[in-house]
């Protein structure tokens, strides 16, 4: 999975304290995260096409899914992320 | 644009016709400015316009951030433009599809710092000036929370006076005029609202643009009507309240050497010239002389036909032997046919705008004007072909107009009124009489020109064009084969009167030399004569002298005198005869 997240903005504070909590707890080890600082790598967001902060991928398996927002709705994270 | 002082609010041009006139130089520079209206009013035209003419006028580079359309869509659209966007898009202009997919799954609240750190970038990249934020509705829905939308707005704009960027964000709202309330918010935070309108009148498009509100700067706040042409958006302003144009003395060929004489000189240049009559009178022929001979000239030509296909119109002409391919060829003449289209001719004069501006031409001609000044059906329409006309007067065109005339009262009468518009006004009608129908042409109006009252008649043929004189006679003007037969017989007349001349020459010539020669016979009789006379006088002499001789041998036999005296009175009469004959010829016959 990667998570784009804007420095320290709030939202992406957030994202990041809830996108770990939520994997931790789903899915224990079976997962591999990547966390992009588009402030540090503004760049890196084209390659995924990134409009809003945060935004998590999931990467594999595809087809790969997108979820916007800071992951404080975790019954809408876990369904994307179990999306087939 | 208007002079940048320290206070005053510097503007962009945004190169929309007529949107630069009437906001004083275009938008604020380094502000932001919101465009507003409902679907199809065309404010991604007017954004992307204002970032493109920065990229190909100023060349300032330029963002544009899509939230709505895809950018590969608006690429494509722009295509029918001919902005050529694909160059300018690898050097000038950077898409950013930011285009949120409906399916995108929300959870929890999000904001734009991270698409905005990407913009910066790029921006820097490019050394961008202006950027525009196209359909800003779709996000602020997705965000769905007035204070997120609120923050993410002004999160924007803060960003904009940061980086310093001239920045134009579209947004939709929902039906004619309404504003969801909500959103209004951002129409205080700008410096610059323009709103645009669409409506439909008697099943035709009328778009209009307004501008509500502009910091700083003087407007015009009227509704103005748009149109969208192969150039893009421009605007129909009112035109100038005070006309004033440059003009010109300067005269051109009509392109027929005797209408020239008629004129005194030609048309005037950069005066606009209507043409009327019935279908058929050789309106457009006449048109087509004009072009043919700008062309010539050398000069820039645009031919504007309503109805009838380009190479129609190239071949017909050929039949009366105006050629027009090879100034096609060479690029001096653009041809430009189209079809009227319903009630808004304000998209049509907007089109011919843009040809105008595409073409850069010196003359021009429109066949026929009438076929859109009939067809006006909305108060916005009605002046349209005024103010155009009142366009490429500005622009220094000199323009043939056709009009066209059917029906039975219309002799001299234009219901449209271009006639009051034309500087100078030439009908031709058809002429009916002794079973033939012929074209008379007339001048009607010439403004300052000294012109011909003659009717003149218009013939064509293979070899081209041409006027001819009338005849007026037994009260009546002939034309036509009347007046071929009436040349005849004039010259027959003639032919006539010259063999007459001769004839009489002629016998004048042989009584002169009848009498010449009796004035020979009569002098070599008088030369006889005298001869004869002389010959006399030498025998009276010899005979009077053998006389005298005798008489002396005779007298000194007889020793007398008494005869002496009667000898020399004999002698003198002779002397005097001969002195007479000697004294000239006799004058008398």
């Amino acid at each position: 999975m990667r998570l784009y997240v804007a420095g320290n903005a709030p939202n992406s504070l957030r994202a990041i304290a809830n996108a770990k909590a939520i994997c931790e707890e789903y899915l224990t080890s079976r997962y591999a995260l990547e966390v992009v600082d588009l402030l540090k790598h503004p760049r890196r967001a084209v390659d995924d096409g990134i409009i809003v902060t945060p935004t998590l991928l999931r990467l594999r398996p595809l087809p790969i899914q997108r979820v916007v927002g800071n992951l404080s709705d975790t019954n809408q994270v876990l369904l994307t992320l179990a999306a087939k | 644009m208007v002079a940048p002082s320290p206070l005053a609010v510097t503007k962009i041009l945004t190169g929309i016709a007529g949107f630069d006139e009437i906001t004083c130089g275009g938008l604020p520079r380094g502000r932001t400015t919101l465009v507003m209206g409902g679907p199809g009013c065309g404010k991604t035209v007017f954004a992307l316009q204002a970032l493109v003419n920065g990229a190909r006028r100023t060349k300032e580079a330029g963002l544009f951030v899509a939230f709505e359309e895809s950018t590969r869509q608006i690429i494509a659209n722009a295509a029918t433009f001919g902005w050529d966007l694909p160059a300018l898009e690898r050097k000038k202009l950077f898409f950013l599809d930011a285009q949120l997919s409906p399916e995108v799954v929300k959870a929890g609240e999000f904001d734009l710092i991270g698409m905005l750190a990407l913009l910066e970038i790029k921006a820097r990249d490019i050394n961008a000036k202006r950027i525009v934020f196209d359909g800003i509705d779709v996000l602020l829905r997705l965000l769905d929370d007035p204070a997120a939308e609120r923050r993410e707005i002004y999160r924007i704009r803060d960003w904009l006076s940061r980086t310093g960027l001239t920045g134009v964000i579209t947004q939709k709202v929902g039906g004619i005029g309404a504003v969801d309330q909500h959103y209004t918010f951002l129409q205080f935070m700008v410096d610059c609202v323009v709103v645009l309108r669409h409506e439909v009148v008697d099943g035709s498009a009328f778009r209009n643009l307004r501008v509500k509100k502009y910091r700083g700067s003087g407007f015009a706040g009227d509704e103005f009507p748009i149109t969208l042409t192969t150039e893009g958006m421009q605007l129909t302003n009112r035109g100038p309240t005070e006309l004033e144009y440059a003009v010109s003395d300067k005269r051109i060929s009509s392109g027929l050497p005797r209408l020239d004489n008629m004129l005194r000189g030609g048309y005037r240049s950069g005066s606009n010239v209507l043409i009327s009559g019935a279908p058929g009178t050789a309106k457009s022929t006449l048109s087509a002389l004009f072009a043919a001979a700008a062309c010539a000239r050398g000069e820039r030509t645009l031919y504007v036909s309503f109805n009838e296909g380009a190479a129609e119109i190239v071949r017909n002409l050929r039949s009366v032997g105006i050629r027009l391919a090879p100034h096609l060829k060479s690029g001096l003449l653009k041809m430009y046919s189209t079809r009227t289209r319903g009630p808004n001719v304000e998209d049509q004069f907007g089109e011919l705008r843009a040809q105008v501006w595409a073409h850069r031409p010196h003359c021009m001609v429109i066949d026929p004007l009438s076929a859109l000044s009939t067809k006006i059906a909305h108060v916005a329409s009605a002046d349209a072909a005024q103010q155009f006309l009142d366009f490429l007067k500005g622009e220094g065109i000199t323009v043939v107009n056709t009009s066209l005339m059917d029906g039975i009262n219309t002799d001299e009468a234009t219901a449209t009124g271009i006639s009051t518009m034309a500087d100078t006004w030439i009908h031709v009608s058809y002429v009916v009489q002794d079973g033939e129908r012929n074209r008379a042409l007339t001048i009607v109006k010439a403004r300052g020109i000294g012109h011909s009252n003659q009717v003149r008649e218009l013939t064509l043929s293979d070899d081209g064009v041409s006027l001819t004189d009338v005849f007026a006679a037994q009260g009546k003007v002939l034309m036509g084969v009347a007046r071929w037969e009436w040349e005849q017989q004039e010259q027959a007349g003639k032919k006539r009167s010259l063999a007459a001349t001769v004839l009489k020459r002629l016998q004048l010539q042989v009584a002169q030399a009848e009498a010449a020669a009796r004035l020979q016979v009569v002098r070599t009789e008088m030369e006889a004569r005298s001869a004869e006379i002389a010959v006399l006088a030498d025998a009276t002499g010899s005979a009077s002298k053998l006389v005298q001789t005798d008489r002396a041998v005779l007298r000194k036999m007889r020793h007398a005198d008494e005869e002496v005296r009667v000898a020399v009175r004999v002698a003198k009469r002779v002397g005097a005869k001969n002195g007479l004959a000697r004294n000239g010829e006799p004058g008398l016959i």
